[in-house]
């Protein structure tokens, strides 16, 4: 470790904070996977996570959607802290869509049914209404034409658009992508970024872990370099990514254009 | 470079002795079928006691006779066997799920499915029809039915859901956990996730074993002869007795096997299609 990290999540609280973060801390046992995360996400910002693998970005993600129970520390959506025992963790994951590295659809359903299950059975719509409404969802991403067929009919870079059409279609007030385009093949790639640059255009709140540096400088409006499960240099990408103030993030973006991921 | 020794192989000619050999596999398969059911029958024909033996148990008169009686009582079995199906499908799913219950709470839950799952498939079949057959209706608590046919069924119930739990069980076992935390990540609860994701996936991996625990239940449903429910082999044994002759449980076998062949055949046809799948899913 080189220099103290530098503590993130300095943004004021205002009214439109969709989510803040505060000092949160997760354990695998005793493997200390993050260790004081500070981040605040306003409306309409789109926050990069960056980091070597197991420096905790999925982690981080999981615990937002509270897959993983959190050791220490807050998260608010709204001023109330939602990761409390208390808390209706199936009301919390309906505002907030999340989608996978590996598409996870359900095999034995249409699109069209996999689309329509969290509005339907969640949000209580009727079934006309989930439908037309799934059907303009999947439509703007492509895939009208996809509707009935089974998940195992499709590509992987279709599978992928509609994992997020299945997210979108419960309208949360914020995504979390953990590096969705990671099990694709390369020529897949790019169809799925452009679903995600067509969702921030259209102001959706995001949280986006990747190992697409191009794609991150493009779309994010904040990047955050996760090192051992901290937050250890966050800014503007054309900050990050040309003058990072911290050695190991030059490290780890060296390593990266190394690789020709960048 | 050397060259590779020998001519080179034309696909062409693999293909057309391929071809050849899979005629000439058939016509092997054939005449060693015929030879040797031919042998083992000219072994049993030629033996010493084979005309008592065939006049005892193969006796074509007596086996027309009693065949007509004896489909006509099977119509009991088959009722049955498909209330006690339909039971255990239900049941079984239940006792499954009961089984899965997450915390503390349900402990005492978890640990009736799981005494119920153990006691049936532990104790002889037989001894449960008996026990709850005889036992039960001695007791003569009032409400209780003492019908036979009410006691097969509950006893065949039990038993059966307590195998079926366990198929059921491995099913959902099999689904992948990231398929309910997708569901959970949409926002359904944890009993949804199970009703309408895991249990559906579930229920189609499980079919082929199913079908084999039905096969059981539909060849155990002559059991309950044994507390005097008048089925087919009961229908047989009274036959058997006034003939003083076997051919009628030969009869009785040939019925069970029309009955059974098909669904037999169709589980190793599944079995061996989800083998097939599963192989092309790893590829
Ligand atoms: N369920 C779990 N049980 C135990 N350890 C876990 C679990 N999930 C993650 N970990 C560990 O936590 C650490 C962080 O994992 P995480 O998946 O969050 O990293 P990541 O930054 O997303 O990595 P990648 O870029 O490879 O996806 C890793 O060391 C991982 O092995
Ligand atoms: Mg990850």
């Amino acid at each position: 470790m080189t220099g103290a990290p530098i503590s993130g999540g300095t943004t004021p609280l205002g009214p439109s904070e969709v989510v803040r973060i505060e000092s949160l801390s997760k354990s695998f046992g005793k493997l200390a996977v993050l260790r004081g995360i500070d981040l605040a996400v306003r409306e309409h910002e789109v926050v990069c996570l960056i980091g070597a693998s197991g420096s905790g970005k999925s982690t981080l993600l999981r615990c937002i959607n509270l897959l993983e129970p959190i050791d220490a520390g807050r998260i608010l959506m709204d001023g109330a802290d939602i990761s409390l025992p208390g808390v209706d963790d199936n009301k919390v994951r309906r505002r907030i869509g999340i989608v996978f590295q590996a598409f996870n659809l359900f095999p034995h359903m249409s699109v069209l049914d996999n689309v329509t299950l969290g509005p339907r059975r969640v949000l209580r719509m009727p079934r006309d209404q989930a439908e037309r409404d799934a059907t303009e969802l999947l439509a703007r991403f492509g895939l009208a034409d996809k509707r009935d067929e089974y998940p195992d009919r499709l590509s992987g870079g279709q599978q992928q658009r509609v994992a997020i059409v299945r997210a979108l279609a419960m309208h949360p007030e914020l995504m979390l992508l953990d590096e969705i385009t990671s099990a694709l093949d390369p020529e897949l790639v790019a169809e799925v970024l452009s679903v995600v640059r067509e969702l921030a255009a259209g102001g959706m709140t995001m949280i986006i872990a990747t190992h697409e540096m191009g794609f991150a400088r493009d779309i994010a409006n904040r990047v955050c370099f996760l090192d051992a499960g901290r937050i250890l240099e966050e800014g503007p990408p054309s900050q990050i990514f040309s003058t990072p103030s911290q050695p190991r993030t030059r490290q780890f973006l060296d390593r990266v254009i190394a690789a020709g991921r960048m | 470079m050397t060259p590779p020794s020998g001519p080179p192989v034309q696909p062409a000619a693999i293909n057309g002795r391929r071809r050849r050999d899979g005629g000439r596999s058939t016509l092997i398969a054939l005449v060693s079928t015929v030879v040797f059911f031919s042998l083992v029958g000219w072994v049993i024909v030629s033996s010493s006691s084979w005309p008592q033996v065939q006049q005892d148990f193969f006796d074509g008169g007596v086996f027309w006779r009693s065949l007509p009686e004896i489909v006509g009582a099977l119509i009991t079995n088959i009722q049955l066997f498909l209330i006690a199906e339909v039971l255990v499908l239900a049941l079984g799913l239940l006792l499954a799920v009961l089984r899965s219950l997450p915390g503390p709470v349900f402990f005492p839950v978890r640990l009736l499915a799981i005494a119920w799952a153990d006691v049936f498939r532990g104790l002889p079949s037989i001894l449960i029809i008996y026990l709850l057959g005889f036992g039960v209706s001695a007791l003569g608590i009032p409400g209780l039915p003492n019908d036979p046919f009410f006691w097969a069924v509950v006893s065949l119930t039990l038993v059966y859901t307590a195998y079926v739990s366990e198929v059921y069980r491995a099913g959902i076992e099999s689904i992948h956990p990231s398929q309910a935390a997708a569901a959970r990540s949409l926002g359904l609860t944890r009993a949804q996730a199970l009703r309408h994701v895991v249990i559906p996936q579930a229920v189609r991996r499980v079919i082929p074993p199913l079908l084999n625990d039905f096969i059981g239940l539909q060849k155990d449903s002559v059991l309950v002869s044994l507390i005097g429910v008048v089925e087919a082999f009961r229908t047989a044994n009274i036959q058997q007795e006034a003939l003083f002759n076997y051919t009628p449980y030969v009869a009785l076998g040939a019925v069970f096997l029309v009955m059974t062949l098909p669904l037999t055949r169709l589980t190793d046809y599944l079995v061996a299609r989800d083998r097939r799948r599963y192989l092309a899913g790893a590829r």
